[in-house]
């Protein structure tokens, strides 16, 4: 016997309002619902219900940096931001380029029960960028992977590169690129312009990003492959991606809550919160950002979630680690970013952030929308609240945000993943509970 | 309500008198230099040594200094930062002289204790005298000026201020202001 | 003053006020007892993750001219590992009652975050981070262009109209950053001289000309040429073909300094690469300030060092 939540007034990402009826591992009704009998209700009055967040790009560290981060933290993290599936990236000691290691991942995911966790693996043996990993082994795996990535490296070499995205192919397999010219980006510490002169930061040329792409997609054209690219963060960047997807290449485009908010001009504080790769841009390569994510050329947001200890973030600039923690924030960054200045609507945030990065990472059973018979994968959201963003908004192991102490709009008060809420009145539901449900999901499967 | 206590000429007066009871006590103006204590105890060191060139024609043409004691002083961390003002002495120094500190006003004797400090690291005076135009008592050291130019009583809720043509503008003039009512 | 972090952010009657002071604590050089007691019992830690034995005693002299106790920390080579170290460093420097924290950092803006992360209350100087900026250096060198140009008079005087050349690695250069910076607020003309490789790529936004042929510089008969030095690792990074190119294209040889007026003075922050950025006649001649460079940076130490750390702290009165 399931739990059953009836949701009374949520407006849906169209702007209708309803309820929403979730029993026996699904979404049984959308509408004007009366008959509530053993339901949970869930008063969603003012509320925005959106599907099931799902983010291509999150670092859950596991295993390798538990003092960073773990899948249970991660994902707690998730259901806090509204997420109810992440796509873990490969870079965990050992780095996730076997089957043993990506089954791992994903079997630790469902016992934490907080989202579903996909593995992503790596494209080269250990992310040397030397030789391929075995990516059909991850492929056929039970954690069954479709996106690859050695993201923190640029998959360099030009003929790895092709190799890779031509193999995937055979398993409809996706190539996920950090576009990082590694020579270019030598030492590099912040985007290069007028300030990192100023400031005596080494530079980190946009000409390093968009030349990986340039050849990335004129690559996946030449052999007919579907290519991604993560954290796009300079407006060349855009401008080449457009140009590709005019010219029917299979291409598709990641950007980051921060590329769309912040600028490189919170670099001057040499506080290391603002560190991260690809580094903060211009305003106008936000603004071309912006744009490109409303026009479609960029298809998706992604957190790019990356913890680290407080001691990495605790020194001079140069030694600092790079990355930000994103996933509790992600939603109000969005919201404040393209939402608030009409850029995006609702329907299009659940575009970007659930049904596309779900395709785009072949993942079953997420981003079905809300409608009757889709996955029981619900975020409500509520518009309204603006706030300064604290710490009691992070729910993760790792508190490296660069929005605390910042004004943000809008907060996730409830996510509900696989029929169970996962976050409910804005806390995150405690661990046991969520584990045990998600036990009795998958032994009632067995069942 | 500020009560002026000494006017241009009342200044003017006591002035002259230091200037003779330097001179008197010097004994001539032969190996003196009257080292005035920035900033107005420097215009006042320049107007005594003027005075005494008028009496005594045959002083050195150039008796006159400052001597800065912002580097000195005990007080340092407890104002704000104090700009130093330059130390100028006349040609030879102030080895073997009779020196006569300037001040505008004598009160905790704080200042003149750090003079004290700054003289010593400058050389080896023959003897150390202290002239001001006002002494308004409440002394914290045991220091006494030689040359007075009015005894003022004074509360130490009052203010003392000294107001000189080359530093303030105006005619000189010394006022006093606040305390009990 | 709280700290003295950089120049870019010095206004112009702040940094008069520095100088001014540094030409009294010049006058006590000259004097047989060159010390003064303005800072009797406070602490000065010098805490050099980089070696420059030149920085570090010019700042020990100072400190100890003020009557300070200096604390000489280097970091550089100890089990000190990057990461934690600053805050390690830092907290036991405040652990041990530092008044004053001379550093001086490889990394760009380690002085900025030792100054703003709340781990240690003491004054903090900037003694050169990374290729950010060095502001006693180009204090040291106002100072030593205003003494040449006004003697006596300099109290009170910026460097209005006066035309410096600097000429060198800019990109890498704290020296040439703190100069373009501090000159531009006093009222000088600069121009920027170097190889295009060594020039950051926007500087549209710098008090400053850039230009490319240092003949065409000279022919200008500027006030100051100021020659920066070319560190070694420079020659194996692309930037320009080897050191005999550089040398004939960009240093100041016999020809071009027998073609400057000889009232143009020559200036390098030191130590000089002789026969690369300079000749040896020019840096030996009446016209180098070399010498006189450093005895000025002792001075303009002690007027920073003062400024920091006698007061309450607060602002220039």
């Amino acid at each position: 016997m399931t739990e059953s939540f009836l949701i009374t007034g949520a407006t849906l990402p169209s702007g209708e309002r309803a309820d929403i009826r979730i029993a026996d591992g699904r979404i049984i009704e959308v509408g004007r619902i009366a008959d509530a009998a053993g339901a949970t209700i869930v008063d969603a009055d003012g509320l925005i219900a959106l599907p099931g967040l799902v983010d291509l790009h999150t670092h859950l560290r596991e295993p390798g940096y538990e003092q960073s981060e773990t899948v249970l933290t991660g994902t707690r993290a998730a259901a806090a931001g509204g997420f109810t599936a992440v796509f873990a990236m490969a870079n965990t000691s050992p780095v996730a380029d076997t089957a043993g290691v990506v089954e791992q991942v994903a079997s630790l995911g469902t016992a934490a029960g907080y989202a579903t966790v996909q593995p992503i693996g790596a494209v080269t043996v250990g992310l040397k960028g030397e030789q391929l990993a075995e990516l059909g082994a991850m492929a056929r795996s039970r954690a069954g992977v479709r996106v690859f990535s050695d993201d923190g490296f640029c998959v360099f070499d030009p003929l790895l590169m092709r190799r890779a995205l031509e193999y995937v192919k055979a398993f409809d397999g996706v190539v996920a690129q950090h576009a990082q010219e590694p020579r270019l980006t030598q030492g590099a510490q912040m985007n290069e312009g007028a300030l990192s002169g100023e400031l005596g930061l080494a530079g980190w040329p946009a000409v390093a990003e968009e030349s990986i792409i340039a050849r990335d997609v004129l690559l996946a054209e030449h052999v007919g492959s579907r290519l991604h690219v993560c954290h796009v963060s300079t407006a060349g960047s855009v401008e080449v991606i457009r140009w590709a997807k005019a010219r029917g290449i299979d291409v598709t485009a990641e950007v980051t809550p921060h590329h769309l908010l912040l600028t490189e001009e919170l670099v001057a504080s040499y506080d290391p919160r603002y560190k991260v790769n690809p580094p903060l841009r211009r305003a106008e390569d936000v603004e071309a950002l912006r744009a490109a994510l409303a026009d479609g050329t960029i298809d998706i947001v992604a957190t790019d979630h990356a913890p680290h200890p407080i001691e990495a973030k605790q020194s001079e600039w140069d030694a600092a680690a790079n990355g930000m923690v994103g996933l509790e924030s992600a939603l109000s960054v969005v919201h404040a970013s393209v939402v608030e200045n009409g850029l995006l609507g609702w329907s299009d945030v659940a575009r970007v952030l659930s049904s596309t990065p779900a395709r785009i990472g072949r993942l079953a059973g997420q981003g079905q929308g809300i409608v009757a018979g889709a996955a029981p994968e619900v975020t409500l959201y509520d518009p309204s609240a603006a706030s300064e963003f604290a710490l009691d908004r992070l729910a993760g192991r790792s508190i490296n945000s660069p929005y605390l102490g910042r004004a943000l709009p809008g907060r996730v008060v409830a996510t509900f993943h696989a029929g169970y809420a996962t976050l409910l009145d804005g806390v995150v539901q405690p661990a046991d509970e969520v584990a045990r449900r998600a036990a009795a999901l998958v032994g009632g499967a067995r069942g | 309500m500020a009560r002026t206590v000494l006017n241009h000429a009342d200044i003017s007066r006591a002035l002259t008198r230091i200037a003779h009871e330097i001179l008197e006590s010097n004994r001539g103006a032969t190996d003196l230099v009257i080292l005035g204590i920035p900033t107005r105890g420097t215009v006042l060191a320049r107007r005594i040594a003027e005075l005494i060139q008028r009496i005594e024609p045959s002083a050195p043409v150039q008796l006159a200094g400052s001597l800065d004691v912002t580097m000195y002083r005990d007080d340092l961390s407890r104002s704000g930062i104090r700009m130093p003002s330059p130390t100028e002495l006349p040609p030879g120094g102030i080895d073997g002289r009779t020196v006569v500190l300037v001040d505008d006003v004598l009160y905790s004797g704080r200042t003149i204790r750090s003079a004290f400090d700054a003289l010593s690291d400058l050389g080896r005076a023959r003897a150390v005298r202290l002239a001001v135009l006002v002494d308004r008592g409440h002394r914290e050291f045991p220091i006494r000026a030689d040359f007075v130019g009015k005894n003022l009583p004074s509360a130490a809720s009052e203010r003392i201020n000294v107001r000189l043509t080359e530093v303030d503008g105006g005619d000189d003039h010394v006022t006093i202001e606040g305390g009990a009512e | 003053m709280r700290h003295l972090l950089s120049t870019r952010g010095l206004a112009r009657d702040e940094a008069i006020a520095l100088l001014d002071i540094a030409e009294d604590m010049a006058a006590v050089q000259h004097r047989e007892v060159k010390k003064l007691p303005t800072l009797r019992g406070k602490t000065v830690v010098n805490l050099f993750f980089e070696d420059s034995t030149r920085t570090r005693i010019s700042f020990e002299a100072a400190a100890k001219r003020l009557s300070a106790d200096v604390i000489n920390f280097s970091a550089k080579g100890s089990s000190v590992s990057k990461g934690e170290s600053l805050k390690d460093t830092a907290q036991t420097l405040q652990a041990m009652g530092a008044d004053g924290v001379v550093i001086r950092h490889p990394a760009s803006g380690a002085p900025y975050t030792l100054a703003t992360s709340g781990w240690i209350d003491a004054g903090v100087v900037n003694a050169g981070d990374g290729t950010h900026e060095h502001p006693t250096q180009a204090l040291l060198d106002a100072f030593t262009m205003r003494s040449r140009l006004h003697g006596a008079a300099s109290r009170g005087k910026g460097l209005d109209g006066v035309r410096v050349v600097i000429v060198g690695d800019i990109l890498h250069s704290r020296v040439a950053r703190s100069n373009v910076w501090l000159l531009s607020t006093l009222g000088a003309e600069v121009t920027l001289v170097a190889p295009p490789t060594l020039v950051p790529v926007d500087t549209a936004g710098w008090p400053a000309s850039v230009a490319f042929d240092l003949d065409e510089a000279l022919a200008t008969k500027p006030d100051v040429v100021m020659m920066l030095r070319i560190q070694a690792e420079r020659m194996h990074g692309s930037f320009f073909p080897n050191s005999r190119e550089y040398a004939r294209t960009w240093g100041l040889d016999d020809a071009r300094f027998s073609q400057l007026p000889t009232t143009t003075m020559v200036m390098h922050p030191g130590p000089m690469n002789r026969g690369l950025e300079i000749s040896a006649l020019a840096a030996d001649s009446a016209q180098s300030t070399v010498r006189e460079q450093v005895a000025n940076g002792v001075s303009v130490r002690m007027a920073a060092l003062y400024l920091l750390l006698s007061g309450e702290r607060g602002e220039l009165r």
